[in-house]
């Protein structure tokens, strides 16, 4: 049957908010990041793009690992961060986040390009001739015709940092209560003898929410896409 | 107003290399796909930079290759219009109008939105989507929101070229009174002869990257030597008449400075001027004054030009009364009545070859 423990909910809780804020933090980059690949001509372009799409290429723990040696006490931002802020983001939840956010990013970018490559230039154009600047065409042409792509960028993006491990794990450990997410919880519970209900437990509700969310997106793409396209 | 363009341009083995200027009604830019009209819209609009060339409008440089300028498309105040409608789907026709009001210049008293939703006849659309509307009423919505970001010159690229001919009739009038009752000035970009024969008070003839003719649409429409450029079929002058009766019989009476011309009834009022394009191939000649013939139209004046085609056709320019009527009939009938230049000469002209869309308002 069904366990929910004091650990099983922490990681539970934890998991949630960590995807809610790797979410938030990874989209208006990847909006941004993907207008530009789709319509500025620039000099390191095919490098952006690359550099984009590497957390989908690396081994996970390779990501880890960098992101342990850039943002760690003696990685370079690491010591900017904790000297003048006094923030240390390494096996912390909030490094947690920036592992999940950086491994939903390329998933994001890829669903916001899809859905501007299908927006005609000329509609941009038109609203330029009507004087709106090009921040304005952007806001009010751009990103609401890009919204079903935005939708389901989000949603895919979210299903992705819940499921994070790799990167994780590497960079901010697995510690109950603080850095412990679903997958790292599912992963200490096969470890030890006799905790094999707390990780069926997880297993189900990891499957619970990503089913929820995919049904949420398709639901939600359609509705976005009727009102934008008034079909 | 005054629209003054110099640009060369080259891309994958096309040049382009045109100048020409445009003053306040409509001039259009005519010429077959490829000679380079959209490229020179697109440049002006502000959608690109061409390679060199100066585009100034009122003064005010909007491009100088020279002097480094480049002004960007929202601070050029030119409304364009495209081939295929552009409205935002994401809005209802009132935010598409209001987007355009909201972002174009002020308002100088010159445009306001119930003259143009007037003009345009799309008031009843105020609250549909576009999605719902037809392409006609769509490409008008277009047009009306171009209009109320207040610029200083329409552009209209092709505007009609995605639309069937049905809905090509549709829209016309529209144009036509867009024209006459609004004080934007209009640059018509059009590959269709009837178009730009209906709406152009000046015409700026394009092809393959150079003027090859400028001048008052009746000039350029009555020169024999532009018909291989507008297609024998489509060549034809425009006669310009007034409405004076509209007979019991169907007909309409006009009266011309040539005298009296007959048409199948036109739709509008007496006293309204109109211009009706005569085409070449639909005028016959003679040289005495021709009894007992059906046609009605029967036009004296004198030969003015002969250009002799390549094949067994010749075009023939009468002058008549300040009216230009050519005609297009074969090498062998000039030799046969004995035509040339300052003959004397009857053009005849069935009153039912004029079609209704041969016919604008004046």
């Amino acid at each position: 049957m069904l366990y929910f423990g004091e650990q099983e909910l922490a990681a539970i809780l934890l998991s949630l908010k960590i995807a809610i804020w790797a979410t938030f933090l990874s989209l208006p980059f990847a909006v941004w990041v993907a207008f530009l690949l789709v319509r500025r001509r620039f000099w390191g372009r095919e490098v952006l793009n690359a550099l984009v799409h590497l957390p989908l290429i690396l081994p996970p723990v390779v990501t880890g690992y960098l992101l342990l040696m850039f943002f760690g006490r003696a990685g370079f931002a690491g010591q900017i961060l904790n000297d003048y802020f006094g923030i240390t983001i390494a096996f912390q939840w909030t490094g947690a986040v920036l592992a999940a956010a950086i491994m939903a990013f390329p998933l994001v970018v890829r669903s916001v390009r899809l859905s501007i490559e299908q927006i005609n230039p000329d509609l941009e154009h038109a609203a330029l001739t009507l004087g709106a600047r090009p921040i304005a065409v952007f806001f009010t042409i751009t990103l609401p015709m890009a919204l079903p792509g935005f939708v389901v960028g989000a949603i895919l993006g979210f299903a992705k940092a819940l499921g994070e491990f790799g990167a994780t794990i590497t960079f901010v450990g697995n510690i109950p209560n603080q850095t412990q997410t679903i997958p790292s919880a599912i992963y200490g519970f096969l470890q030890m003898p006799g905790k094999d209900q707390g990780a069926l437990t997880l297993v189900f509700v990891s499957i619970f929410i990503s089913v929820t969310a995919l049904l949420l997106s398709e639901w939600l793409a359609r509705r976005v896409q009727k009102r934008v396209h008034g079909q | 107003m005054t629209l003054n363009v110099s640009i060369r341009h080259q891309f994958s083995g096309f040049n382009l290399d045109i100048a020409f200027s445009a003053g306040s009604g409509v001039t259009a830019l005519f010429g077959r796909s490829g000679a380079g009209k959209s490229t020179i819209a697109q440049a002006i609009s502000g959608a690109f930079a061409p390679t060199e060339g100066h585009i100034a409008l009122n003064e005010e440089v909007l491009f100088s290759s020279e002097q480094r300028v480049n002004r960007p498309a929202h601070r050029r105040g030119i409304g364009y219009v495209f081939q295929q409608d552009l409205l935002f789907p994401h809005f209802s026709v009132q935010g598409n109008l209001e987007y355009a009001q909201r972002y174009g210049r002020s308002q100088t008293g010159t445009t306001n939105l119930s003259e143009i939703l007037d003009i345009l006849g799309i008031d009843h659309l105020f609250h549909r989507r576009p999605a719902g509307l037809s392409g006609g009423e769509r490409q008008r919505v277009a047009i009306a929101r171009a209009l109320l970001s207040n610029p200083s010159l329409l552009v209209m690229d092709e505007p009609l070229s995605a639309l069937d001919d049905p809905r090509k009739a549709e829209i016309l009038p529209y144009i036509e009174r867009l024209r006459d009752h609004s004080q934007v000035p209009i640059l018509y970009i059009s590959h269709s002869v009837s178009e730009i024969a209906r709406l152009a008070d000046q015409v700026v003839a394009i092809d393959n990257g150079r003027v090859i003719k400028t001048g008052s649409a009746t000039d350029v429409f009555a020169d024999p030597n532009i018909v291989p450029q507008l297609g024998l079929q489509s060549a034809g002058a425009l006669l310009t008449a007034t409405i004076e009766k509209h007979e019991d019989d169907g007909l309409s009476k006009l009266q011309s400075a040539s005298g009296p011309i007959y048409l199948p009834r036109l739709d509008a009022e007496i006293g309204q001027s109109v211009r009706v394009r005569v085409l070449a191939q639909d005028v016959m000649l003679s040289t005495v004054q021709p009894e007992n013939i059906s046609a009605l139209n029967v036009i004296q004046g004198r030969v003015s030009a002969i250009k002799l085609g390549r094949g067994p056709g010749a075009i023939v320019s009468i002058e008549s009364a300040g009216n230009t009527i050519l005609a297009r009939v074969t090498r062998r009938s000039v030799q046969a009545l004995n035509l040339e230049i300052g003959s004397s000469c009857f053009a005849i002209i069935k009153s039912v070859s004029v079609a209704p869309n041969q016919i604008g308002r004046g």
